[in-house]
């Protein structure tokens, strides 16, 4: 078969998309795959589960985040785009009254930070935060 | 890494019965990822803290899992309701077996 320009450039293009969806595959199952683990493959709603996270990071290797999360036992916190999702999970006791916390975290790059929040009822909830990160924070 | 860690904390000196104050700690600990690689092209191995627990007077406060996307010298900000005159007890488990600990008292009238 004698390939023509037109069918070389569809052949290229289709082959371009195809890695790129496997990537985006990968990196979305492992994050997915720490939220099943911590719920136990129950669906995480939304509430009153808060995550604040700045919108844009200049420097990946300390992002202030905090959760803020009324009536939850506990909270992790996961980021979908750095080589290892997890990033740390709060266990509040009973001297914590308001459920918060706040640290500092690393980014290897722009992705989405992910909250996901066991309440005292046994539900779970979930909030998102988008950071684009100027300078990666994982050192490769 | 043993050496060169030092634990920070503020808390307030003084509070009211039942009253919700915010509480800060940090450690100077350098969080080695296990990602990075050295001069020659080798891992340099993982070395971070890997769980900080802060108690009142026995009862747990917050108890945290940390993984190695949290940054280096890891801090914390959290809120506790102190019922009573008490102490503070903070403690950081390092993955090398160390742990850290440091105590603040608080009075409340």
């Amino acid at each position: 078969m004698e390939l023509s320009r037109r069918k070389l450039l569809a052949l290229g293009a289709s082959s371009i998309a195809l890695m790129g969806l496997g990537t985006s595959v990968a990196f979305a199952s492992k994050a997915d795959e720490a939220i099943a683990k911590f719920t136990g493959g129950a669906a995480a709603g939304e509430g009153t589960l808060e995550l604040t996270a700045p919108e844009i990071a200049e420097n990946g290797n300390t992002v202030p985040i905090e959760v803020n999360a009324p009536g939850a036992v506990s909270v992790t916190v996961l980021a979908d785009g750095n080589p290892v999702p997890n990033v740390a999970t709060f266990n509040f006791g009973k001297l914590n009254a308001s459920r918060s916390a706040s640290t500092r975290i690393r980014l290897s790059k722009t992705q989405n930070v992910i909250a996901v929040a066991k309440m005292e009822d046994g539900s779970f909830q979930m909030a998102k935060a988008n950071v684009k990160v100027t300078i990666g924070g994982c050192g490769g | 890494m043993a050496s060169g860690v030092k634990p920070r904390v503020k808390v307030p000196k003084k509070a009211s019965a039942d009253d919700v104050i915010t509480i800060k700690t940090l450690i100077s600990h350098k969080m080695e990822s296990g990602q990075r690689k050295d001069g020659d092209g080798n891992v340099i191995p993982r070395s971070i803290i890997n769980r900080f627990v802060a108690d009142f007077n026995g009862e747990n406060v917050i108890d945290v899992t940390l993984e190695p996307a949290i940054s280096t010298n890891p801090y914390f900000q959290f809120d506790a309701t102190v019922p009573e005159t008490g102490e503070f007890h903070f403690t950081w488990y390092d993955d090398d077996g160390d742990v850290y600990e440091t105590k603040k008292k608080i009075t409340v009238s």
